[in-house]
């Protein structure tokens, strides 16, 4: 057993790195994939026991698990069914939207680090890589609701343009603290800083920050309660109601693609990434528990995406200019000030600036 | 990318062609497309090829910052400009031929002035034809290039972004306007709201009295 798998690591490293990479590629898009598949009957469920139903309960894969098999039923459904190309649309526009809303969402996890060893690319700019990626998310957005030829996808298209622009600004600022703490833009050196257990992660130290990242981050990708690019109750379903079949599951699949996305950057900018969170700690911190690896990542990705559907199941949505408004005068103001606190706290060396490979 | 085998040096050469390719292609489609919307997706188009160009050169930083700033902000604020404006084609074609005279006469300076600088100037320590120095693996682009900003050029720095911040009051300052009998919600008053304004508890009897 032991020398198969020898054998075949040997083997891995005799194909060209750049098939390597290929193949990485593939692998992670795939899981992503899957993972989205199964967020969507996660938060159908969780959102159910909130509500004190039992979410769905009726496909099974094997006899397994009620319900297990709803996503799979859901994209069965949406693949077979028509998509429709609404007469007056600008064709080519509106079948290139969804795919432009997808790539960024897919494109960002080429930088972040699964664990110590496993990342595609250890860009020195990675942080930028992403700032930069996520803005780009909005044309596949603006795009839609444009090319549509509809009032409403329209009116969803403009709200939500608004909206990322805003949030972007306190994101990338947020951001900022994080780069200011690490003295790096790659992100694997970014949770290299963070070693040494759960008070030593950026969220102690960078509390505001982490609370304006993560509400932005919810903003970002139009996540109830700030949902208004498609409130429902005001202009049907926002900048995607022209869409049907698989086009608009490609709009659901990147909505809850960037949703991982973010929780995953929540885990690796403020809850120290793959590491453990009882590393050097008495009696458990030299188990095997307090080893850094992917499960650590998973765990954390896991807990901030039960806050997204958490969030779902119980705000009620923002009116739209309170979203404004909350984004320009609160989110922007707060990081402001505490890059202002950083600073000083990096001038008489507390917090993150006190550790020893610092200087 | 390091080009060090020949493999990867033809490689880099192919890469460089066809974005360039790819980039004169989206910057001719700027001017001929009839759409103003899709005047602004070639010029984004355009931007995601440029920045390419800079990453083949090794200027990450650059390239990034190409993307986020124009493509992720300030293109998506043109498109938002032009999508709402109702841009009648017509009017705007009026007059093409009887200024384009002034057009050809701009495009002519513009390519004297390019030839001009790299003839006097000539590439700047460029080999042409083989690239830039690639610099070893650990070269952090952002790096040197803060440590420059902030030291060398720290006083040119913080005057570009003095006058970017008046310039933003000024634009505020233009269109801010009062206009007298305009609805809308005083946020502070909303907030500062208690439920002893608004609800009244009263208590009813149960029992209708006979």
């Amino acid at each position: 057993m032991h020398t198969t798998i020898h054998h075949l690591l040997a083997l891995w490293a005799t194909i060209p790195e750049i098939v390597r990479t290929l193949v990485w590629i593939l692998i992670i898009t795939i899981g992503v994939i899957l993972c989205v598949a199964f967020l969507t009957l996660w938060e159908r469920k969780v959102i159910g026991w909130m509500q004190l139903r039992r979410g769905p309960n009726r496909v099974r894969i094997f006899g397994l698990l009620p319900g297990l098999g709803q996503p799979f039923a859901d994209v069965f459904k949406l693949l077979t069914k028509e998509v429709v190309v609404p007469s007056g649309s600008s064709k080519f526009l509106f079948r290139i939207a969804p795919a432009l809303a997808l790539v960024p969402a897919l494109a960002a996890w080429a930088v972040i680090p699964l664990s110590p060893e496993l990342v595609v690319s250890k860009a020195n700019a990675g942080l930028l890589y992403l700032l930069a990626l996520s803005s780009m998310g909005v044309y596949g957005i603006i795009l839609a609701g444009w090319s549509a030829n509809s009032k409403y996808a329209m009116l969803g298209a403009m709200r939500s343009a608004a909206q990322m622009l805003a949030y972007e600004i306190a994101m990338g600022f947020a951001l900022v603290g994080v780069l200011m703490a690490a003295g790096s833009m790659n992100l694997g050196q970014i949770v290299q800083h963070q070693q040494g257990g759960f008070l030593a992660w950026n969220w102690f130290w960078l509390f505001p920050m982490f609370v304006v990242y993560f509400i932005a981050g919810v903003a970002e990708t139009n996540r109830a309660p700030f949902d208004v690019a498609e409130g429902e109750s005001e202009i049907v379903a926002g900048f995607h109601v022209e869409y049907s079949g698989i086009a608009f599951a490609l709009f659901f699949l990147a909505e809850y693609a960037n949703m991982i996305l973010i929780s995953a950057l929540t885990a690796v900018f403020f809850f120290g990434g793959w590491l453990s969170p009882v590393a050097g700690y008495p009696l458990i911190g030299h188990t095997f528990l307090a080893d850094p690896s992917f499960f650590w990542l998973g765990l954390k990705v896991f807990c901030a995406l039960f806050l997204f559907l958490w969030f779902r199941a119980t705000f009620p949505r923002y009116r739209y200019d309170q979203i404004m408004r909350l984004g320009w005068k609160a989110l922007i103001p707060v990081t402001l000030v505490w890059i202002g606190v950083e600073m000083v706290m990096a001038a008489i060396h507390i917090g993150p600036w006190a550790r020893p490979w610092f200087h | 990318m390091h080009p060090t085998g020949e493999t990867e040096a033809v490689l880099v050469q192919i890469l460089f062609y066809l974005f360039a390719t790819l980039l004169v292609a989206g910057a001719l489609g700027v001017i001929t497309a009839r759409n103003p919307v899709y005047s602004v997706l070639f010029l984004v188009f355009s931007f995601i090829n440029s920045a390419a160009i800079w990453l083949l050169v090794e200027a990450e930083f650059l390239a990034i910052v190409l993307v986020l700033v124009y493509v992720g902000a300030v293109m998506v604020l043109f498109l938002f400009v032009v999508m709402m404006l109702d841009i009648n084609l017509a009017e705007i074609r009026q007059g093409f031929t009887r200024f384009a005279w002034l057009g050809w006469i701009t495009a002519a300076a513009v390519i004297v002035e390019i030839v001009g600088v790299i003839w006097g100037h000539g590439l700047g320590g460029v080999d042409v034809g083989r690239g830039f120095v690639s610099e070893p693996a650990n070269y952090s682009n952002t790096l040197e290039l803060g440590r420059v900003l902030y030291t060398r050029y720290a006083y040119p720095f913080e005057l570009a972004g003095v006058l970017l911040v008046v310039a933003i009051v000024a634009a505020i300052a233009l269109t801010l306007r009062h206009r007298p009998g305009m609805k809308a919600q005083d946020v502070s008053r909303q907030v500062a709201v208690r439920a002893k304004d608004r609800l009244r508890v009263v208590k009813v009897s149960a029992e209708k009295r006979s």
